[in-house]
């Protein structure tokens, strides 16, 4: 080689490599990625399909389509190349310590557990192939099943709910099953619920044909038990509670809302949405419930997709087995089978036997760790917020409302009210700025009982390190609103698109739920 | 050593963590759950899996004992088609397959590619509000129809069958507090439609397009006229892989539409690829109906720039609780991601290719069926003027029952289709069969049916 630089010599200085600064200098790629519809070529095709010399029947009158539908035309590379970007464009569990969207219980999903549902013998199984064919399958659900009544207390599980929703309204339908069968029907048709729970525990009853009751917290956030009692009555069919709630709070006195229920002979209905943190440690059936739920996707690690498929359970005591969905999964000792014959059954929640790859992968999770491994993931996640509470506290505008002095148990409601007072930004923009810095967060259902709220839930799939750096960047981002608050009111800075002028989603002249509706309006 | 799904479960990370918060142990964060509701002893079950290795071989065990039919004629809901390699690439990217609830700014691809899904089921259906998916088509139909008495007002239900039991069994549930439902179930003459009454006390006509049984009822376009001359509403439930030939609901009049994209794209998975859409007209009497997440196009504050959000918020369970539209929690929506890509592989020439080949295998297989002795396929008989869609009724005439056969043929290495009863069975032929398929399954009936 010849040549040399001219710069002289480079210093050992020069070569090093600086330390990473305390926050990461993250971007999010931003692709300026076109509509699906604007990359239409005509003429080009993303797949080939069978085609057959075999005479087409003619339609009846009205039945055949007139024009091709406007689908854009792609070539594969391009439908591929899209949809690429747009992932790229999407903040997954596995790129960033996803610990602000409480009561979602973001957790790690091993990977080992998806290769078992890419499996053709999971994915090319249909669901009415002869039983003899689908032993295997078969035989995981009858030992799913087996492992949740042993970590709920219960004496049967249902796999078919298609979701921890889908799993309350199946236990709701099978409480109004129950009090029919005894002649109660007509009479309980109230339920009660707590306004820290799902909506869907107030939703799905509704959905159901019954009158609401939501107790409101006491001064220490508690659910009110004077209200339970003044609500109380020959009238209810049942409680519908989360414990811990999802400010979470533990209520100490739980077992008092299950006998109140009881001596008026309503049933009590657990949301096990926050199971996480208690797994191992107390159980539904210990506290006297009737119906639990858990959701699969939450607690047993199954991945979020976006919004779903999840997969949801019911279990409940032997009083309320027969009304459970059909089929349940028997087995007499050689052979797995399907039992429809359930007379007083419900009948069926979603088609088939429930959304079988992730009843796979919560079995594989649950084996993986066994008992003792599952109270370690409830001890972690405890310690993993209680640890993030004492980091997060030190913030500058941030407190925790209610039952002070307590601890929390997986997860917590703080609430920015004074950081709001002191500068003028809401939470919801704070996490705008948060995920500049490659994380997010969720301020909490409507309506706002906590003021300004944020919750976050550590899980157990989180280092130290992580909710350091997590702390950190609400530290920096809460600096931010009090001495540069134009910079956090005009966030997000690094991700793929700045804020949006989102008023037209309320107008029925604007909104646009499709291209053709865009095209229509304002195209 | 730590299980290696938890990075803080060593002892000694959790002791210095507990010393940075100040607690003793873990005890500490329990201390308001009661001594008598705790468990005294350990979880009761198997002993953890904890290599990866031993992990592998105990499901692999599990899974040897499932063996994929090599040849199916199983539809009746659940439908195997050619899932396209690219559908999986992009369903299974870690950001997709991991993200869940994020903001329109840190997801912003995860928007976008759900509200385009919106969109080319959109043009499929030719309606301009489709919703991310909800669970599973019966969901979606029991949803629709509830939808269809909130605009009404009405209880009555009239479901024109025939419909698959079980999908009678989630309606029935789930309507029940506010509506009667009344089933002309013409298993035989259910095409007799055209001859339905509608009363004035009617919320909705629920019909299938094609029905359980496969059938493209010809009357369908009559429906819609006599549901809307009393102020009901049509509401059908089609399969979206038809509509590349078979007109769009809307077309014919139905006012809400609705199914399962599980064939668009997604593979059986012992029936846990279901998936439910629910589409309509833009109009807000139906749209303000809509429990589900319905995402809408913005423009930012930069041009150039789309944005997504939560189109008219206020009607969900997530803004109102119990006033909100039945509920709204995690549903299917990588599903509709699927169904998204798969509509933008195929384009408006592949679906009408897999539409024609369905429909033409479909026809040959009634045909070529009822040719054998002992057996018939009712509804594609040359003078019963019906067309069938994937699904079909086969009927054994002989001694042997549809349970019979079915053994007989899975000795075969076949498996036939769905039982209905003593005589009838529902086979199902998709893109994924050819005509040898079909001749050999005749071939054997040939052989075996009596």
């Amino acid at each position: 080689m010849s040549g040399s630089s001219s710069q002289g010599p480079v210093s050992a200085e020069d070569a090093r490599i600086a330390p990473k600064p305390r926050l990461r200098r993250f971007h999010q790629a931003r692709w300026d990625e076109p509509l699906i519809f604007e990359l239409s070529s005509p003429g080009e095709r993303g797949v080939g399909v069978p085609v057959t010399d075999l005479p087409v029947p003619s339609l009846p009158a009205g039945l055949a389509r007139a024009a091709a539908p406007l689908l854009p035309e792609m070539s594969q590379p391009h439908v591929l190349r899209h949809y690429m970007r747009l992932s790229q464009e999407t903040l997954g569990v596995d790129l960033n310590v996803d610990i602000g969207q409480g009561t979602c219980t973001m957790k790690y999903s091993p990977k080992v557990n998806d290769s078992f549902v890419r499996d053709a013998r999971i994915a090319e199984l249909h669901p009415l192939q002869d039983e003899g064919t689908v032993q295997g399958v078969l035989e995981i659900l009858y030992r799913l099943e087996g492992l949740l009544k042993e970590i709920s207390g219960m004496d049967r599980v249902s796999l078919q709910p298609g979701s921890g929703s889908s799993a309350i309204y199946a236990n709701v339908s099978m409480i109004r099953a129950y009090h029919a069968s005894r002649g109660e029907g007509e009479l309980r048709d109230e339920v009660i619920t707590t306004q820290f729970s799902h909506p869907t525990n107030a939703a799905a009853p509704k959905t159901a044909g019954y009158r609401v009751i939501t107790l409101m917290p006491d001064a220490d956030g508690y659910p009110d038990i004077e209200a339970l009692r003044a609500a109380v009555g020959p009238r209810t069919a049942a409680l519908l509670i989360t414990n811990p709630e999802d400010t979470g709070i533990f209520n100490p006195r739980i077992e008092e809302f299950v006998r109140l229920v009881h001596e008026a002979g309503g049933l009590c209905c657990y949301d096990q949405a926050n199971a996480n943190g208690i797994l191992g440690i107390t159980r539904a059936r210990d506290a006297g419930f009737d119906l639990c739920h858990f959701n699969l996707h939450k607690t047993f690690s199954t991945p979020h997709m976006c919004g779903g498929p999840a997969a949801g359970a019911s279990a409940v005591t032997s009083a309320l087995e027969p009304f459970l969905p059909r089929p349940t999964v028997e087995f007499d000792g050689t052979r797995y089978r399907l039992d429809d014959d359930r007379p007083e059954s419900i009948g069926k929640i979603r088609p088939f036997y429930g959304v079988v790859p992730n009843l796979v992968r919560a079995y594989a999770w649950i084996m993986a760790l066994g008992g003792e491994g599952l109270r370690t993931v409830a001890e972690t996640a405890a310690l993993n917020n209680n640890y993030l509470i004492s980091k997060v506290l030190q913030i500058k505008g941030v407190s925790l409302p209610y039952a002070q002095g307590r601890r929390r148990v997986e997860q917590a409601r703080y609430s920015w009210q004074k950081l709001n007072a002191d500068t003028g930004i809401h939470s919801e923009e704070l996490g705008y700025r948060v995920a500049d810095f490659g994380t997010h967060y969720w301020t909490s259902h409507h309506p706002y009982l906590v003021p300004e709220p944020m919750t976050l839930e550590p899980t157990e799939s989180y280092s130290q390190a992580d909710l350091d750096e997590y702390a950190a960047i609400l530290a920096e981002a809460a600096r931010e609103a009090y001495e540069d608050p134009e910079l956090v009111r005009s966030a997000p800075h690094n991700g793929p698109i700045h804020r949006m002028r989102d008023a037209s989603l309320e107008d029925p002249g604007t909104w646009a739920v499709t291209w053709r509706a865009y095209r229509r309006k304002l195209g | 050593m730590g299980h290696p799904y938890i990075p803080n479960s060593d002892p000694e990370i959790r002791g210095r963590m507990l010393a940075a918060i100040g607690a003793a142990s873990v005890e500490e964060f329990y201390a308001d759950i009661p001594d008598a509701i705790r468990l005294h002893r350990p979880l009761d079950l198997p002993a953890p899996l904890r290599s990866e290795a031993e992990l592998v071989r105990h499901m692999d065990r599990l899974l040897s004992r499932n063996k994929p039919a090599e040849l199916s004629f199983l539809g009746a809901g659940c439908y195997r088609h050619h899932v396209p390699a690219v559908v999986e690439e992009i369903a299974n990217r870690s950001e997709f397959l991991t993200a869940y609830a994020g903001e329109p700014y840190e997801d912003h691809g995860r928007f976008q590619a759900l509200w385009e899904y919106q969109s080319l089921m959109g043009e499929l259906l030719e309606l301009d509000v489709v919703n991310v998916p909800t669970y599973d088509g019966f969901q979606a139909a029991g949803t629709a129809l509830r939808m269809a008495g909130r605009v009404t007002g009405r209880r009555r239900l009239l479901l024109v069958g025939p419909v698959d039991p079980d999908k009678m069994s989630k309606i029935e549930d789930f309507v029940r507090p506010d509506h009667d439902v009344e089933v002309l179930d013409g298993t035989d003459d259910g095409w007799q439609a055209a001859d339905l009454v509608v009363g004035a006390d009617v919320a909705a006509v629920y019909i299938e397009a094609p029905n359980y049984h496969g059938v493209l009822d010809p009357a369908l376009p009559l429906l819609a006229e006599r549901a809307h001359a009393v102020g009901a509403l049509l509401v059908v439930g089609c399969n979206p892989i038809s509509l590349g030939v078979v007109a769009s609901p809307a077309s014919y009049g139905a006012d809400i539409v609705c199914g399962d994209i599980q064939p668009l794209g997604i593979r059986m998975s012992f029936g846990g690829g279901n998936a439910g859409f629910i589409a309509t007209r833009d109009e807000q009497r139906l749209v303000r109906e809509f429990p589900s997440r319905l995402f809408g196009v913005v423009p930012t504050v930069v041009e150039g720039e789309y944005g997504f959000g939560d189109v008219f918020y206020d009607r969900t369970s997530f803004a109102l609780r119990e006033e909100g539209k039945e509920w709204v929690g995690t549903a299917a929506a990588l599903n509709g991601i699927m169904a998204g890509v798969y509509l933008a592989l195929m384009g408006p020439h592949g679906m009408r290719e897999i539409g024609e080949t369905i429909l033409a295998l479909t026809a040959y297989a009634q045909e070529r069926l009822a040719a054998v002795p002992c057996v018939s396929a009712p509804n594609g008989e040359a003078g019963a003027g019906l067309v069938s869609f994937a699904d079909f009724v086969v009927r054994f005439t002989g001694l042997l029952t549809a349970a019979d056969i079915n053994a007989l043929l899975l000795e075969r290495g076949i498996q036939g289709g769905k039982v209905l009863s003593e005589t009838d069975a529902l086979f199902c032929v998709t893109e994924v069969h050819t005509r040898e398929d079909v001749d050999r399954l005749a071939a054997v009936l040939e052989e075996i049916a009596k």
